[in-house]
């Protein structure tokens, strides 16, 4: 299989820390420097020496018309090595040799101008993904129908739903036909249904021949589709290889708790100009983190954000994950909320998870449609077994939770009603 | 550390490069079993000739980035046209008023509304331009950073959408003239060398000022101050004739000076002032390649920091 992709030792710098990370302002340059001409220039070598290495050393092949997921936690440098694959931002050493055109689907709608028709904007939308004018023309028809919105095509997009932008906007991504594609974490957002024809669609581009670079957190969605993947963590290549052995090893070990997280400064903390995440954490009825949650531990996910849209209409999703597959998903009233700094906690009761690896993601919706953010796997949380007194099994328990449910015990001989009145059982351990 | 870009690799071989007719052959080279060069993603520390190959093939990419722009501006047709028009058209009317009460104005007999539209048509293009592609970067961020194209398209497209808004307050100006009856001369041939003065001088300070925009913000605040000085200090409203007569070369450095009096010159007929286009010409070209090399040496850390 010869190589399509080839990198080599690719690594990439940040600079990062700096207290104006989405550039600063002239004004203070300039009044820093006038202010403490000495100080102004030590933050700026202070800025200078704040290094991150997104990506260290980085190598391997991918052959024609392989499918290769790249996993990893957040921050582990998957985003980056796809951006330098599309060539939106350069390495810092190292290189990437590729033949044939990159498709880079690093969100789907990309360029969308509200003001446009959705004809328009499969014009617009087409060409900035790449695709000739002629290739548009020629697979107009496919696109429309393959969005199911041929009625509203001469509509501005503006006044589309979400799931209708949505839609069009992942049927010309899912047209584009280059040799190479690469996709990161589109398949985030959107229903069940728009996940499966996405996935579906994913799944039809490898019948084609075609080279497909996957970012997911959805681990069920890597094993179905890829035939090799790479765990990337910290900008390195942990391992990579046959699926099933990385992703196993990836949620064994790969995925350390993490209890908490804190962004401090709204502007270098996750969200859009819509929310902002400030915290997420695992609480225990008893604090000191060290603590390990139990099967029989009652906890709360705490969740605190800036929201910029006072009064708007808001309400949070968690889904739980394990193994990459959903465990389940619990979202809190639909309300409008004010603005500022909110919070948001969750109560998980005791008896209910298993013991196993968790992750949770957060997602912030809009008026119940519109997904505003979504943070995969913003926490990871492990529930421990607790001793089972009297009980000479150690074995795991089967199942991705453990729900402790009411048993009755009857002679049938007695008789009995068919329908038992029961009170839950108090805890025994 | 330089800039970076993707060459296309010219080490390879020629007989890489085959193409459609050599498909079925077995392929040679370097590129394998692929019919293209391989496209080469590393750091660099040369300017990367311009990514002119690059800029030619995204061309239809510009197109489509002047068309929305054009598109979204005269969405609804009769507004879009009558709010690009209505800009130089009163200006010139308030400064009718303004001049007719403080004294003439030297025009050569051009009568003072056309006068003043002539210029003020010109200056609003060149503030428009400027001002739009110094916000292109800036404004366009969520296309830097989430696909590749060659980022000069932005100001490109930028400007180029603009030079339509042009031939829009274009027609009005035909329209005065015939109103005025001004007699046309053989000076109108040289009437696109203004045009394209302006054009690409727009282009060199825009470029310049997008690149300076990703990493301050403020520069947007206080470009309307400057454009509204360097106003004043062109011939806009009024004309060379009115700068006293040895003031007029050190006067002329300004390279609005030769585009707008050379414009003048060719829609009514009066003499060229040669020197103070050359400069103008001059001043083009320097502005440009500095632009363009203030852009290129910024835009590798574009999508990193915008
Ligand atoms: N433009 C930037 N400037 C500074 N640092 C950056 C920039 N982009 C990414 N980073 C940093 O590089 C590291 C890797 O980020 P990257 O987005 O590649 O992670 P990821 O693996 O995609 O994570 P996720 O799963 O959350 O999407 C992070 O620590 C991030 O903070
Ligand atoms: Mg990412």
């Amino acid at each position: 299989m010869p190589s399509i992709i080839t990198v080599e030792r690719l690594s990439k710098l940040y600079h990062i820390g700096a207290s104006n990370p989405h550039g600063g302002t002239l004004r203070e340059s300039v009044r820093d420097f006038a202010r403490n001409p000495l100080a102004s220039l030590m933050k700026m070598a202070e800025r200078g020496r704040e290094e991150l290495w997104s990506l260290k050393d980085v190598s391997f092949e991918v052959g024609q018309g392989e499918i290769v997921g790249l996993i990893g936690s957040n921050g582990a440098g998957k985003s980056t090595l796809l951006k330098i694959l599309s060539r939106i931002t350069e390495p810092t050493t190292g290189r990437v040799r590729l033949y044939g055109r990159v498709g880079s689907l690093l969100e789907v709608g990309t360029g969308f101008h509200p003001e446009l028709t959705g004809r328009e904007n499969i014009f617009l939308n087409g060409a900035i993904l790449g695709m000739r004018r002629q290739e548009i023309e020629r697979k107009f028809d496919e696109i429309i129908a393959f969005s199911e919105i041929e009625r509203f095509i001469d509509t501005a997009v503006k006044y589309y739903s979400s799931g209708m932008y949505m839609r069009l906007a992942f049927a010309i991504a899912a047209h584009l036909e280059t040799e190479i594609l690469i996709v990161d974490e589109v398949l985030a957002v959107g229903d069940a249904d728009f996940q499966k024809k996405c996935l579906g669609k994913m799944g039809e581009v490898t019948n084609e021949g075609r080279t497909v670079l996957f970012v997911s957190h959805n681990m069920n969605a890597v094993r179905a589709l890829c035939g090799r993947v790479i765990w990337l963590d910290k900008g390195e290549i942990v391992k990579a290889g046959e699926t099933e052995q990385v992703v196993l090893n990836y949620l064994q070990k790969g995925a350390a708790p993490t209890l908490e997280h804190v962004w401090d400064d709204p502007m270098t903390a996750p969200g859009n100009e819509k929310v902002r995440l400030r915290s997420a954490r695992v609480r225990l009825p008893e604090q000191g983190r060290s603590q390990p949650i139990f099967v029989n531990t009652p906890f709360q996910i705490e969740f605190e954000f800036w929201n910029y849209l006072p009064g708007a209409v808001l309400n949070f999703t968690m889904h739980l994950y394990t193994q990459g597959a959903p465990v389940f998903s619990t979202a809190s009233e639909v309300k409008p909320r004010p603005g500022g700094l909110l919070r948001e906690v969750v109560s998980v009761p005791a008896n209910f998870l298993n013991d196993e690896l968790y992750s949770v993601t957060i997602q912030v919706v809009q008026d119940t449609t519109e997904t505003l953010y979504l943070h995969p796997e913003v926490l990871t949380f492990e529930v421990q077994d607790v001793a089972r007194p009297g009980d000479n099994w150690f074995g795991k328990w089967p199942g991705v939770i453990r729900p402790n449910l009411a048993w009755v015990s009857q002679d049938v001989a007695k008789g009995g009603a068919a329908w038992v009145q029961m009170i839950r059982p108090s805890q025994s351990s | 550390m330089g800039t970076s870009t993707a060459n296309h690799d010219t080490t390879a071989p020629a007989g890489a490069r085959g193409g459609g007719l050599l498909r079925k052959s077995p392929p040679t080279g370097a590129s394998g079993p692929f019919k293209d060069p391989p496209v080469v993603i590393e750091p660099t520390t040369f300017w990367s000739a311009l990514e002119l190959r690059e800029m030619w093939l995204h061309r239809e990419l510009l197109y489509f980035l002047v068309w929305r722009d054009v598109k979204v501006r005269y969405r609804q047709a009769l507004f879009g046209i009558t709010w690009v028009v209505l800009q130089p058209l009163t200006m010139a009317l308030v400064f009718t008023f303004v001049f007719a009460r403080i004294g003439r104005i030297p025009t050569n007999d051009v009568p003072y509304p056309l006068f003043a539209y002539a210029g003020l048509m010109l200056w609003t293009f060149f503030a428009g331009a400027i001002a739009t592609t110094g916000n292109s970067l800036v404004g366009n961020a969520h296309l830097v950073t989430k696909v590749y194209f060659p980022r000069l398209l932005l100001p490109v497209a930028t400007v180029a959408a603009r030079l339509i808004d042009l031939g829009v307050v274009l027609v009005i100006l035909v329209g005065l003239m015939l109103y005025y009856r001004v007699g046309l001369t053989a000076h109108l041939l040289a009437a696109p060398i203004p045009i394209l003065l302006i054009t690409f001088l727009a282009l060199g300070v825009g470029l310049w000022m997008s690149a300076v925009n990703v990493k301050y913000r403020d520069i947007g605040i206080a470009i309307p101050l400057l454009m509204q000085l360097w106003m004043f200090a062109s011939p806009v409203v009024y004309g060379l004739g009115s700068v006293p007569k040895g003031l007029q070369r050190a006067f002329s450095l300004n390279p609005m000076v030769g585009i707008i009096e050379g414009f003048r010159a060719s829609l009514f007929g009066t003499d060229f002032d040669w020197p103070s286009m050359l400069i103008s010409a001059g001043f083009t070209v320097l502005l440009l390649i500095y632009g363009t090399y203030a852009f290129q040496r910024r835009q590798r850390t574009f999508a990193d920091i915008i």
